[in-house]
């Protein structure tokens, strides 16, 4: 280093080379076009943030007139100031768990099979499936579930809830098995019944994000796994299905913020009740969707506002999962491609 | 001395893990499960329908095929071939629900579109209880076709002019914005329709109406299009943007010229994509297009029915007959979004910058005109002739432009 300097001492010694200061100048246009593309980000970002004010202000007076009991009370009452959330929380929930408690073992399997065990020329036309599974409308999902599905289904709501009555949520308490003239409505309408069409219309968009998830297993693990003996099952079980992993929770999330918003297949199954119904085989239920789509028909300006707080709070629970499933696909970087 | 033996022919072996024999223990536990369950269900148990016969006859296949495996090979064996009819099945069943699902709506729906009259009137003078050679679904038809036709012109500019929007600026509100659309693309429909019968409606007093309808279809849309577009821009070569710049054109040249036509087949994916899920959304419509059963193609005023709004209605109904139109207007939606599904698959899903035939040869034709064009100039010596002469320029020949 020191050599170097001295032979070359002669010349002046020279400063490190500074960084130019570049100053784009861009051309009207171009400034026009670059306010045209902020005015357009900022008023999708404008309407978007808008939603959750719109229905805050609006939902306010009712918010006000129940307080906190607008999330205790069961039934919904609102010209006698009587109202709540409770049961269409629940039921909200208790629908999108049986959705998701079907659709994820059926994604995964379906997931898998597209990635694992479809042949390669197979695979382009199954992933066009899915996709046609989640653009198939819900009022034809709806349709198909409550004129098809909901005879087929009693036999085996009748089986799940005489053989496994004793479980939590399971059993139907006036229900009779034994009576082979009973009421078969008792059966129908059911929270079940809903969340099984509502399987059918998240399991494409967990499978899209799961397949993602399972395709970016690397092919070096993959082949290590098999060149130490591993049958296909046990390299999916040692490889795919950890590194699929973040996918898999992540699209389980996302199914189940889509399952929490669905709004006409569930009214077009249950009939409507005003407690919380426990029991998921037992005909009667109950979403916060449906509640809006049942009651704004003939609502009043203040059951409006009351049906505008209700909305508010399934914005609020979507958005939450959503953010949540979105962190999780986000740090295992396999949603970036998937399905919108 | 002795020449060496010719080689043997090398015989191809089989990599295949899987022979013969496997397939016929498959088919023999296939056989195996459904024997056993017809003697369960019609000898030793009173019988059972035929979806707890499938069931039974699924869980002895199970059974089965694992001890006709167990017989021959280890544990391990047993599970890999369990896991694998296992994922098989689901599948299977994913697919055949799908399926289902399809032919059933369009085998319902067969009666009422056998008549004529279901395509050509709407329901202003039926009743419930008239015959379904009374009375059609026009008006929906208008009517989606209306509603749809708003939500595109809304969406397709801002839609598109957000995506480039999230790829062309960097910094704190882009990512901002991305953010908010990512979360909003799990937006209920009925939150949708809410919020423009709130805004739209009580506050600024627009009466339910088909454009109403259609501002609130195209709040659902436009995250959905968004995040897809944004998805294809980012694939855009960052190479033919920074050429682009390279040869001078200004920033908006740049994505008219390039980054858009790149994109184009993925972008038309986006917006049928968002087309067919708007087409099809029946919450946001019930909240914000009233009912009605007449032909109305004013979007402005009176209530416009759409197809799923007039499914839905009609499916409403107890009638046999109403349920039938539910189900003809049903199978129209349906044969709509297959359309435009199949119209994706063949306009789109190219990677960006990879041409169809067709968009190549009309590359080809431009690239040509434009070689017409600069000799054109070439020959009209535009400015002082000492300077620039045609002749000694290397010039655009025929050869540089490889169509």
């Amino acid at each position: 280093m020191s050599t170097v300097a001295t032979t070359a001492g002669s010349t002046p010694p020279q400063s490190p080379p500074q960084p130019r200061t570049l100053t784009p100048t861009p051309t009207a246009a171009d400034r026009a076009f670059q306010l045209g593309l902020r005015a357009a980000g900022l008023t999708v970002l404008l309407v978007m943030t808008t939603i959750g004010l719109f229905l805050c202000y609006r939902g306010a007076q009712a918010l006000l007139d129940a307080g906190p009991r607008f999330l205790t009370t069961q039934s919904w009452e609102p010209t006698s100031h009587n109202f709540g959330i409770a049961t269409v929380l629940t039921g909200t929930l208790l629908i999108a768990a049986v959705a998701v408690f079907f659709a994820v073992p059926l994604a995964t399997g379906v997931a898998l099979y597209i990635s694992e065990y479809a042949p390669r020329s197979l695979r382009r036309g199954l992933i066009n499936l899915v996709d046609l599974m989640a653009a198939v409308p819900s009022v034809v999902y709806g349709l198909w579930g409550a004129i098809f599905l909901q005879e087929q289904i009693i036999p085996l709501a009748k089986f799940l809830s005489a053989t496994f009555g004793w479980l939590p949520l399971l059993g139907i308490h006036d229900a009779d098995p034994n009576n082979p003239l009973e009421d078969q409505t008792i059966y129908k309408s059911s929270t079940f019944i809903a969340g099984i069409v509502v399987a059918l219309m998240i399991m494409p968009i967990i499978t899209s994000v799961m397949r993602e998830a399972f395709s970016q297993a690397p092919v070096g693990e993959r082949e290590g796994a098999y060149a130490l003996g591993a049958t296909r099952w046990g390299m999916i079980r040692s490889v795919v299905l950890p590194f699929g992993r973040g996918g898999m929770i992540g699209g389980t999330m996302l199914g189940l913020g889509r399952a929490m918003g669905e709004t006409i297949a569930v009214y077009m199954i249950i009939s409507p009740v005003f407690q919380i119904q426990p029991e998921i085989l037992r005909s009667g239920a109950n979403s916060v969707s449906a509640l809006i789509a049942l009651k704004f028909g003939a609502a009043s300006p203040f059951e409006l506002s009351a049906l505008m707080a209700a909305g508010l709070a399934l914005f609020t629970l979507t958005l939450v999962v959503n953010f949540a499933a979105s962190a999780v696909i986000a740090r295992t970087r396999s949603g970036q491609l998937s399905e919108a | 001395m002795t020449a060496a033996p010719p080689p043997a022919v090398e015989v191809r072996r089989v990599t295949a893990a899987r022979g013969l024999p496997d397939h016929i223990l498959l088919a023999g536990a296939v056989l195996g499960g459904l024997s056993l369950a017809a003697l369960i269900t019609t000898r030793l148990l009173p019988s059972v329908g035929a979806g707890s016969f499938a069931v039974l006859a699924y869980l002895l296949f199970l059974v089965l095929y694992g001890v006709l495996v167990g017989l021959g090979d280890n544990g391990r064996t047993v599970r890999d071939r369990l896991a694998s009819v296992i994922v098989h099945s689901l599948a299977g069943l994913a697919l055949v629900a799908l399926v289902f699902v399809v032919v059933f709506t369009f085998l319902r729906g067969r009666e009422a579109l056998s008549h004529l009259n279901f395509f050509t009137s709407d329901m202003q003078r039926a009743g419930p209880l008239d015959p379904l050679s009374v009375g059609g679904i026009v008006h929906a038809a208008a009517g989606s076709l209306i509603e749809i036709t708003i939500a595109l012109l809304v969406t397709v500019p801002l839609g598109l002019a957000c995506a480039v929007y999230l790829n062309e600026t960097t910094g704190r509100l882009a990512r901002f914005v991305r953010t908010v659309v990512e979360a909003m693309t799990a937006l209920p429909s009925i939150v949708a329709g809410l919020f423009i019968l709130a805004s739209v409606v009580l506050t600024l007093g627009l009466a339910r109406s088909g454009l109403a309808a259609g501002l609130a279809i195209s709040v659902m849309m436009m995250p959905i299009v968004i995040r897809a577009a944004d998805v294809v821009l980012r694939l855009v070569p960052g190479s033919l943007k920074e050429a682009a710049l390279a040869m001078g054109a200004p920033r908006w040249r740049m994505v008219w010229h390039v980054v858009l036509p790149t994109a184009r087949s993925g972008l038309t994916t986006a917006l049928l994509l968002g087309t067919a899920r708007g087409i099809g959304e029946t919450s946001p419509v019930l909240l914000t297009a009233g009912f009605g059963s007449s032909l109305n193609v004013n979007p402005l005023s009176g209530p416009m029915v759409s197809l799923p709004l007039a499914t839905f209605i009609f499916s409403n109904s107890p009638e046999p007959t109403m349920i039938a139109r539910g189900f003809g207007a049903a199978a129209v939606l349906l044969a709509l979004v297959l359309v435009l599904f199949a119209v994706t698959r063949v306009a789109g899903g190219r990677p960006a910058g990879e041409l169809s035939a067709r968009a190549q040869r009309r590359r080809a034709e431009q690239s040509l005109r434009e070689l017409e064009r600069f000799t054109a100039r070439q020959r009209v010596p535009m400015r002082k002739p000492g300077m620039w002469k045609p002749d000694a320029q290397p010039g655009i020949t025929e050869e540089d432009h490889e169509c």
